[in-house]
């Protein structure tokens, strides 16, 4: 009984002592850059074909088995950041009371633990009283607080600035675990999906990124107009889809959006994302002659059937092809179709959207070619919420504001001890800081000069 | 005169200062250390008249923009910013032989800007994802970063080729101090480390305003936190005793090796961040 009660603080202060110190925290952040090398080397979340592919099968299970093909998101990836997480709360929480003691005190004193030897000493032909109205006053405006103590034959004044500055490494810590919980906050209560809208369209429902199955919107978003516009060099220059939010049927707002200028409505975002064309609804055909040179034109969608002049033949477009091969050849965008006249075999037709002298080959009475047609676009949006979104953003600001304190400020103290008599007096300057010691020491060596000359 | 031959000229006055450097080191002649100086400031000069020139030019071709959005564009700033960071420290400590080790970085890295075939100069349009204000302040703060990381791996490098006090008259022996240089890595680790968070940080919010998550593991994306961890666990292990001095050095160099990586190496991999190219 009594051995169960003195084994238990043992396991628990040795877990507190194991999640405080410091080699934990180099342990673990070296662990998480070397694991993170390796999701950059193998790619992330791409289609289990195209691992089998690379890697063959036994390896390809392996590294599932550990998640690897998701690995920022494995248990295992996501302990390490946890237990990064706690070394940086027990550390912070273990170090508070004595950096609160210091931040809250009072009476700044130098004691042992100051330079021992003083930094600088010269003397001065005044005896102490004449100092010390002169001293006090220089202090005064170059260090926050100051005291002065009578000492043996004469004063000491303890001057600091600073203090506060001892607060720049807890804020920086906390600001990590405050992006932490942002970030489990947004994943948890957030969802990341997407959407294509045909121009003219709209959508009520988005698909989700993490699992398969739409989600509904509790709105419906309709896109009035796309346009993609390009500089003379043919680069893309801007991608802008109109938008609209509908709330039972009526319009509430309208806005244009284009990358780096999102639509946000009830807390969820929507991005200009990708875009994409629509198979033309119906082209612009034209019937050509050979010989005289007679010609007709028609508008015919796909399905639709088309009477040449002179009952010779009939022309049904078949169907419209993003991608077709012609005789080894890749035409890009084709139309296909049938012509059928009286006593012959039905012929196929191919029309390639970019050769629009393609049916000449044919060699036929009636050659036929694409005059135009109508780009209909779809537009392609990122649909994202993150309610995690302002702690990760306060987690930001103090992480900036912290290191800043962290690394440039420091909590200065000096000590200047003058004692002496009627005709002479002997002052020496004692510093201590907890960083930057040589800058520190250079600038009391400095103090001590400019005193020297007061 | 256009900016690209004022940087290419700048490429050699770099090379010259670099010259000048290694040889005062080498002959410690006073001029020669005055020389390079001058030498040095001449090439800064060149340098920020050829960014402010390439703005300039961007805006004559009806397409401007900071010139901070390209492979070539970047080089050029990351030399301007490696040369600015030694002359400070070069002004306030006066140890010049360090110029020895910095102005090689920056005159490697115009060199390979200007003279590199696989590195295009022409001044393109931003795409659609580029135009945003936070570019200006993602790689400006991300390229201050890492050129605070170039000088620390040359002070890191000087770290563990001098030897403990003892040697007189060899080149090891006009190097500064071990506990100086010691000292100034740990200046330029904090430095940069301020401007990689905030360049990681203006990264992040930026991706959120132009693709809707903040971070997505993306290889860029993951390098550069890869980077940040190795510079904290620096800065962490400085509390270790028994981490001072050599592993410190030794982690400086890891740390400019991910930089490095970050930097060029992300590009050959796939994904959405392969702007630098």
């Amino acid at each position: 009984m009594t051995q169960a009660k003195t084994d238990q603080p043992g396991i628990l202060s040795r877990l507190y002592a194991f999640l405080a110190s410091v080699k934990l925290t180099l342990a673990v952040l070296l662990l998480l850059a070397a694991t993170s090398v390796i999701g950059t080397l193998i790619p992330q979340n791409a289609e289990p074909a195209a691992y089998l592919r690379a890697y063959g099968d036994v390896p390809y299970r392996l590294l599932r088995v550990f998640d690897v093909f998701d690995m920022y998101h494995s248990w295992w990836f996501q302990a390490l950041i946890g237990l990064l997480a706690a070394n940086i709360v027990v550390c912070t929480v273990r170090r508070w009371p004595s950096t609160w003691r210091i931040v809250a005190s009072r009476n700044p004193a130098i004691g042992s633990n100051g330079s021992a030897s003083p930094l600088a000493e010269f003397s001065d032909a005044r005896p102490p009283q004449e100092l010390s109205p002169l001293y006090t006053g220089y202090i005064t405006s170059r260090f926050r607080s100051h005291r002065i103590e009578p000492g043996e034959n004469g004063f000491r004044i303890i001057a600091e600035r600073g203090r506060w500055t001892r607060l720049g490494v807890p804020v920086v810590h906390l600001s990590v675990v405050l992006i932490l919980i942002g970030a489990l906050i947004g994943s948890v209560l957030g969802f990341e999906g997407f959407v294509n809208i045909p121009e003219g369209g709209q959508a009520d429902r988005i698909q989700l990124r993490s699992r398969t199955g739409t989600m509904p919107l509790g709105f419906e978003i309709r896109c009035d107009d796309f346009n993609v516009s390009y500089y003379d060099s043919g680069a893309p220059k801007e991608y802008r889809s109109s938008l609209s939010v509908l709330e039972n049927g009526r319009p509430v707002i309208a806005k244009d959006i284009i990358v780096n200028d999102p639509l946000q409505y009830r807390g969820i975002n929507f991005f200009q994302s990708s875009y994409g064309s629509l198979p033309p609804s119906d082209f612009e055909l034209s019937f050509t002659r050979k010989g005289s040179g007679e010609a007709v034109r028609h508008r015919v969608s796909i399905g639709q059937s088309v009477e040449l002049p002179e009952n010779a033949g009939r022309f049904t477009a078949r169907e419209y092809r993003p991608e077709y091969r012609h005789k080894n050849t890749d035409v890009g965008e084709t139309v296909l179709g049938v012509l059928n006249r009286p006593g012959v075999e039905p012929t196929t037709v191919t029309l390639p959207l970019r050769f629009p002298s393609f049916d000449k080959m044919r060699k036929d009475e009636w050659g036929i070619a694409i005059e135009g047609y109508d780009r209909r676009y779809y537009t392609g949006l990122q649909v994202t919420r993150d309610p995690g979104v302002p702690l990760v953003y306060a987690g930001f600001i103090l992480m900036i504001i912290g290191c800043w304190v962290a690394f440039f400020m420091s909590h200065q103290k000096v000590a200047i001890d003058v004692a002496g008599g009627a005709k002479l007096s002997r002052v020496k300057l004692l510093g201590s800081v907890n960083r930057h010691r040589i800058g520190f020491e250079n600038r009391t060596r400095r103090l001590a000069e400019e005193l020297s000359h007061l | 005169m256009n900016s690209s031959l004022v940087l290419s000229v700048t490429t050699f006055v770099y090379g010259f200062a670099t010259f000048l450097y290694l040889a005062a080191w080498v002959f410690q002649k006073d001029a020669l250390n005055r020389s390079a100086t001058w030498v040095a400031v001449l090439g800064i000069a060149g340098n920020a008249a050829g960014f402010a020139l390439r703005w300039a030019e961007s805006y004559q071709l009806g397409i401007g923009h900071a010139p901070l959005s390209n492979l070539y564009e970047s080089l050029v700033f990351f030399s301007l910013v490696i040369a600015v960071l030694y002359l400070i420290i070069e002004n306030s400590y006066g140890f010049q032989t360090i110029g020895a080790f910095a102005m090689p970085l920056a005159f490697l890295s115009m060199a390979y800007a200007s003279l590199s075939p696989d590195v295009s100069d022409r001044i393109q349009p931003l795409l659609p994802a580029l135009k945003s204000n936070w570019l200006i302040a993602h790689v400006v703060t991300c390229f201050i970063g890492y050129a605070a990381f170039a000088v620390a791996f040359g002070l890191s490098l000087m770290y563990l080729i001098k030897q403990e006090a003892g040697d007189r008259g060899t080149l090891r022996s006009r190097l500064p101090d071990k506990r100086l240089l010691d000292d100034l890595t740990h200046q330029m680790v904090m430095f940069g480390f301020l401007f990689l968070t905030t360049g990681i940080i203006t990264g992040a919010v930026w991706a959120n305003s132009a693709w809707g998550r903040y971070w997505g593991w993306d290889p860029k994306e993951t390098w550069s936190l890869i980077t940040w961890f190795v510079y904290a666990t620096l800065l962490h292990a400085r509390l270790m005793r028994g981490w001072q001095g050599k592993r410190i050095a030794v982690l400086s160099l890891a740390g400019f090796a991910a930089v490095i990586f970050t930097y060029f190496g992300v590009n050959l991999l796939p994904g959405l961040h392969s702007y630098g190219a």
